[in-house]
């Protein structure tokens, strides 16, 4: 068995995968929480992946730990037939630079590219979301290119308007709520990551792809859904 | 319609807990005393989890616009009804215009104040659990402030059948008792030293000032790590009580915590000792022994029968 199964206190435990964060880990994940969706065993009542160990939280009062263990034991393993092709791809427009993107002179000093470059390879490929975390509706995401790697501020900003696109390191991200945060921020989606008032309040979601698409400054006040 | 004179130091509505949505970030917060919660509203007759304020070393002054029936359960506050005391642990009939006080814990930091029928506020991804960080759930996604009107619903039982209900002083203890804390390992024990595990096992830790609804910091012998090997782990979920191991010196992550974190976490306290822990304060003294899941099973099945045994319960009218 390549997954080893750990207790998590008493009423979770945590399915260890290959301990490294790559693409074919998540596709693995992403298959065994579809299973184990499928497969319902009594009492588990949460299925947290992240990248690369799956924590299932259980009610102790409803399955033992031994028989939570039976069960996942007997998901296959690998990525079974239909795998990360089921995983969506969420386009999420951003207007780079200007007001929206405050810290985009600064991505542009660091990585020596010209603002239409960073922009180019910013939407240019996918990106996956290998869980969520931190706040509501907070991607942690892969794929970024590396050439547009940039240090987090030297100092922190405060507050950071919802929808802000940034860059910390090798890793991008959005923030779904207003939040403090040391991201160099390039530009803002006026799309809504977290929205108590949808039915769906979330928009993004573990195993699923991301891509950006650059949109003006005119189309983002008319889909502006932030304040 | 409850009316807030004076909101205490934080109290604020917690439930069981917004189970579910912790895929999506969403820390579960809820009661920080599950075995208190589910007293108080034994006591009023309502679902074990339903919604209650959960007080913190002091209390809140409130006045009740309609008659109901409220009990308290947790640590060790001081309950006043229209200036004369009253107990804690017992169903308590109030009537419209009465002001109840609670005041600063002898003994234990929380306390539930569960209200018959509980409190008419929207549920939000299926929870009345207050998250302030994030601004939502319970009154306003806040705690509470001087000025604030709570609404309740109506209760499903006739109040009189109710008051005066009392739960055994043992019962209403047991978060109180001063015994060590039961721990079952994993996930990533492995990265400790043997003298690492040792070293938390038989040692004594403190429990310190920065200590709050989202984790539980101590100070004591610090906790060593395998050779080469650090805290740092590709991060992964996080469940109640798991204790980290940042810098070598403990966090129990209690129900505000993150939903994943990025540090190793050597073990959780037991489902049964949370309230415990939850009712240490700052200054108290915390030794923790190492128990099995199964053992651990078993621990939490006894608590809830006792919590579920009517001999426990008297009506004293």
């Amino acid at each position: 068995m390549s997954r080893d199964i750990r207790p998590c206190g008493d009423s979770a435990v945590t399915v260890e995968f290959r301990q490294v964060i790559d693409p074919s880990v998540n596709a693995e994940i992403f298959a065994f929480c579809q299973a184990l969706e499928r497969l319902q065993p009594p009492g588990v009542v949460e299925i947290v992946p992240a990248y690369c160990a799956v924590t299932v939280h259980f009610d102790p009062m409803v399955i033992t730990m031994g028989e939570l263990r039976a069960a996942l034991d007997a998901i296959p393993e690998g990525t079974g037939e239909n795998g990360a092709q089921d995983a969506p791809l969420i386009e999420i427009p951003v207007c780079y630079g200007g007001a929206h993107g405050p810290d985009m002179a600064s991505v542009m000093a660091h990585t020596g590219l010209s603002e239409q470059e960073i922009v180019a390879r910013h939407s240019g490929g996918d990106y996956l979301i290998y869980m969520l975390g931190f706040t509501p509706g907070f991607p942690y995401m892969g794929g970024m290119d590396e050439s547009l790697s940039t240090p987090r501020l030297k100092t922190p900003r405060t507050a950071i308007p919802a929808g802000s696109v940034g860059i910390a390191g090798s890793q991008t991200g959005v923030y779904p709520i207003a939040s403090p945060g040391g991201w160099q921020l390039i530009g803002r989606t006026p799309l809504k990551l977290f929205d108590l008032g949808r039915e769906q309040p979330f928009l993004l979601q573990a195993g699923a792809r991301v891509k950006f698409v650059p949109i003006s400054a005119e189309e983002y006040e008319r889909l502006d859904q932030n304040d | 319609m409850i009316n807030v004179l004076s909101p205490g130091l934080l109290t604020t509505v917690q439930d069981g807990g917004r189970v579910g949505w912790q895929r999506f970030g969403v820390p579960v917060c809820g009661a920080m005393d599950n075995y208190s919660l589910r007293l108080a509203n034994r006591l009023v007759d309502n679902a074990p989890e339903e919604a209650a304020l959960e007080v913190t070393m002091l209390g809140p002054r409130l006045r009740f616009e309609e008659p109901c029936v409220v009990a308290f359960a947790g640590g060790d506050f001081p309950l006043t009804l229209n200036g004369v005391s009253v107990g804690r642990g017992q169903a308590i009939a109030v009537k419209n215009g009465d002001e109840l006080e609670i005041g600063a814990a002898a003994r234990g930091v929380r306390g539930y104040l569960a209200v018959s029928g509980g409190f008419d506020l929207p549920e939000v991804l299926g929870s009345r659990s207050t998250y302030v960080r994030g601004g939502f759930g319970g009154y306003e996604g806040r705690k509470l402030q001087s000025g604030d009107d709570l609404p309740l619903r109506a209760p499903a039982v006739w109040l009189q059948d109710m008051a005066s209900r009392r739960a055994d002083p043992w019962l209403l203890d047991a978060p109180l008792q001063d015994r060590p804390i039961r721990v079952v390992l994993g996930p990533q024990n492995d990265v400790l030293s043997r003298e690492g595990l040792d070293a938390f096992f038989y040692g004594e830790y403190t429990v310190t000032a920065e200590s709050d609804r989202m984790g539980c910091r101590l100070k004591g012998p610090a906790v060593s790590f395998r050779e080469g090997l650090d805290a740092n782990i590709i991060s992964d979920g996080v469940a109640m009580g798991s204790i980290q191991v940042p810098s070598g010196m403990p966090i129990v992550m209690m129900a505000d915590r993150q939903t994943t974190g990025g540090y190793a976490k050597l073990g959780a306290v037991i489902t049964a000792d949370l309230p415990l822990m939850a009712q240490k304060r700052p200054g108290d003294m915390i030794r923790f022994d190492r128990v099995t899941p199964e053992e651990a099973a078993v621990a939490l099945r006894r608590m809830r029968r006792k919590l579920e045994n009517p001999d426990f319960l008297h009506e004293i009218w």
